[in-house]
């Protein structure tokens, strides 16, 4: 049985009973005019996710599910601490790959998974990041089996994006149901971009004279995050720049401006390392600044989250996160993680391949809910088909068992029904490390469907952490 | 302020601005077929708005007849033609939406809103002038919001310099149709087919009530080439357009003092003094193909050099 996020059999769970007189107390036809009403706010200050190349609406919108979840106080506490508690772990992780490697010298991770990493970056070894800070802003994913069973999925270390829907179905639900604001105490998560604002500013790199000025760097509006992009500079009052308005020269980055150029000193970059800096990285890129690198390196500007930060949020280095907590901080996890199988080696090959049909299979290095296998749910054919991959390269993939994830009632076609929903909160790291109470609630719209990623259809829901 | 933001405000005064002009031409066009056409020599008024908008070469690659209902598709909706209300409307959007930090919520809601109802119709659902109309409404809403809502900083005048400097380009492109195309004989000056014409550009200009205020009932080309270049009333006259654009690039040079070059205010400063020198008799002296052609260049050097003071970052 899946734990159900608000009933306990038939009793509604205390964090719920007002929501649940709510929902009793709407009538069907109002509910639908609030949920065309939702989305017409939504297409109407432009929040779409564009999904390129499967030939649907470019402007397509995440839906929006009207029905929040909730965390009481007690549970939010519990999360925060393991989640702050990870970050500080990946953090002592990244400054320790990049300098003297004690964890694998100590023989707690194979130095091949660390150095033959891809996405870890030579370009940056010895280099000491502003307050020894490698990611600044981590999306732990996190889903819940039971009353105090969570799991973090994955750790997102690079540029993790979603924190714009936290804050706009926030604002969508506040527009829309005032009333249960006002009958309900609920922590209020608006003081994000003052934060994240703060916490660009913390690190500003030791040439930087006066106050920081901090810019968002943005593939462009083609991307599909680009109105988050815009969205945080603008809650920030930041500029959003592309690559082509900024240039290095001298000791400096400077951005181009009708008054001509202004000096740069830290960027919230949304770009992959890859692209950053062509005379570093891939010299076709279009999107990067050409010297960026280097004007990094000698504590011109500062990069976040830093070139090289992927390493820690790798699959394969997922496994071994508690293990940092135990190393770096002497502390036993607080979160746990979902028994891994790697299937480069043999015992793990071997009970993964007996067992396809059970296990979720998951590339490396893959996003967004592409490239996985959901055991269970999947036909003979299927997986037999990534029988072939994994024999092909069985480095390129983990395995887990299949989470019984649990369900949120969610607002569906005939009614309200369970769904199953992880949750995503966003974790700051600068001279201080902050949370706002919430987080991105995802939700698989599918009946019985575990992927609950918005390239797969996956939809959205307000995230309410109750006060005391 | 990132220059791009500031060329992509610039852009999105021009786009709305050229949404609208694309909407007007194709109701002069509308119009003028209308009329009995029994002469000789103006057969085709399509051919001559073509002609006008220098859009002939454009249309051919994808239309074998210049008739209303290609006009249409090419004038309002046709994506591949960059002059389109449907391509102005969406780029204007488009800037509208890299530059969202710049722009308060309502102007965005404005354009996008536009948008939206643009993408939501097709060829042979409205008639020209209704056409004509949803496009000038929403240019009203965005243009109001603009107003209404935005900070008077250096991003406000370069929506409205874009706007300026588009909207005299677009005045000289109408008259234009008039005087050279539209009348290819000279015999048919001061006919009562030449009245009508003049009639329909003052109409497409949303400016037929105000010129019999201002000039009583005769309609004449000295008249209306008088109120759409000199007249300082009109709104959207030349010399109005150039002053208007003037005053916002006076604004720019006092934000940003001197250590920002200003050749584009020295210019329009210039074409402003000249035109405010000039009668209309000289005017038709000179030709008034070539006087509106000789301005249609200028205003292109003056966007020239607004890219090169303010939109290069110099970096």
């Amino acid at each position: 049985m899946y734990y159900n996020e608000m009933f306990d059999g038939e009793k509604v769970r205390e964090a719920y009973t007002s929501l649940s007189d709510w929902v009793e107390r709407m009538p069907e036809d109002l509910r639908q005019m609030k949920q065309a009403e939702a989305e017409a706010l939504f297409r109407r200050i432009g929040i779409t996710f564009a999904v390129y190349g499967d030939g649907g609406d470019p402007d397509r919108l995440i839906p929006f599910d009207m029905m929040p979840r909730v965390f009481t106080q007690d549970e939010w506490r519990g999360l925060e601490r393991g989640i702050r508690q990870r970050a500080k772990a990946l953090n002592a992780f990244l400054n320790d790959v990049y300098s003297r490697g004690e964890i694998v010298r100590a023989g707690k991770i194979p130095a091949r998974l660390v150095y033959q990493n891809e996405a870890y970056e030579k370009a940056v070894v010895g280099f000491m990041p502003p307050r020894g800070v490698y990611s600044h802003i981590i999306g732990t994913d996190l889903v819940r089996t039971g009353r105090d069973e969570f799991f973090v999925l994955e750790d997102n270390c690079r540029t993790p994006s979603g924190v714009s829907y936290m804050l706009e179905n926030r604002e969508i639900m506040m527009r829309m149901f005032p009333e249960l604001f006002r009958g309900n105490k609920i922590e209020p998560v608006d003081g994000y971009p003052e934060l994240l604002r703060h916490t660009l500013e913390s690190v500003a790199p030791k040439k930087c004279q006066g106050k920081p000025r901090a810019v968002i760097l943005t593939p462009g509006h083609f991307n599909s995050a680009y109105y988050e992009h815009s969205f945080l500079a603008n809650l920030m009052g930041i500029e959003l720049v592309e690559g082509a308005d900024l240039f290095v020269e001298g000791e400096f980055v400077y951005m181009r401006t009708t008054e001509g150029p202004k000096r740069v000193d830290v960027i919230y970059r949304r770009i992959d390392d890859a692209f950053l800096d062509p005379l570093t990285f891939r010299r076709d890129s279009m999107l990067g600044v050409p010297g960026l690198m280097d004007i990094y390196r000698s504590g011109g500007v500062t990069i976040c989250s830093a070139p090289g930060a992927g390493v820690a949020d790798d699959k394969a280095i997922y496994t071994f996160v508690p293990e940092m907590v135990r190393f770096y901080l002497g502390e036993e996890p607080i979160l746990k993680n979902v028994d891994t199988y790697t299937l480069w080696e043999d015992d793990d090959y071997k009970y993964v391949m007996d067992h396809l049909g059970e296990l979720v299979v998951k590339e490396v290095h893959g996003s967004g809910g592409y490239g996985m296998l959901v055991g269970p749910r999947s036909t003979k054919e299927e997986i037999e088909t990534f029988r072939k991959l994994i024999q092909k390269n069985p480095h390129n993939y983990i395995a887990q068992p299949t989470l019984a994830l649990s369900t949120c009632p969610t607002f569906v076609e005939e009614g309200i029904a369970p769904r199953h929903v992880d949750l995503r909160p966003f974790c700051l790291c600068g001279d201080r490390i902050e949370l706002v109470p919430g987080g991105l609630t995802r939700v698989a719209l599918k009946e019985g469907s575990l992927v609950v990623n918005s390239s797969q259809g996956g939809g959205v829901k307000d995230t309410w952490v109750l006060s005391e | 302020m990132l220059s791009r933001t500031a060329s992509n405000l610039f852009w999105l005064g021009r786009h709305m601005e050229r949404a609208e002009t694309a909407s007007r031409l194709f109701e002069v066009g509308a119009r003028i077929t209308m009329l009995p056409n029994t002469e000789e020599g103006y057969r085709n008024e399509w051919e001559s708005l073509l002609r006008a908008s220098a859009a002939s070469d454009l249309y051919r690659r994808a239309y074998d007849e210049v008739n209303e209902e290609n006009m249409e598709k090419f004038m309002i909706f046709d994506r591949d033609n960059p002059s389109s209300v449907a391509s102005c409307m969406y780029n204007a959007r488009e800037s509208g939406r890299i530059v969202r930090t710049a722009l308060t919520s309502r102007v965005w809601d404005a354009l996008n809103v536009a948008w939206q109802e643009i993408r939501s119709l097709g060829p042979g659902q409205e008639d020209a002038a209704d056409l004509a109309d949803m496009v000038a409404r929403h240019a009203s809403t965005v243009h109001g919001a603009i107003d209404g809502t935005q900070l008077r900083n250096d991003g406000f005048h370069f929506m409205k310099l874009g706007n300026a400097l588009e909207r005299a380009d677009s005045t000289a492109r109408v008259l234009d149709v008039k005087y050279f195309v539209l009348l290819p004989r000279v015999e048919f000056v001061g006919s009562g087919l030449d009245s009508y014409q003049w009639q329909v550009i003052l109409r497409a200009l949303s400016a037929h009530r105000s010129f019999h205020w201002a000039y009583g009932d005769d309609v004449s080309a000295g008249r209306v080439a008088h109120f759409l270049i000199l007249n300082g009333e009109a709104p959207r006259s030349l010399i109005t357009s150039v002053h208007e654009a003037l005053w916002h690039l006076d604004s720019l040079v006092r934000r940003y003092r001197d250590d920002v070059p200003h050749t584009a205010r020295d210019r329009a400063q210039a074409l402003a003094d000249r035109l405010n020198g000039l009668d209309i008799d000289e005017i038709f002296y000179e030709g008034l193909h070539e006087f509106l052609t000789d301005f249609i260049i200028e205003i292109g050097q003056i966007a020239s050099c607004v890219q090169a003071d303010y939109f290069h970052g110099r970096g």
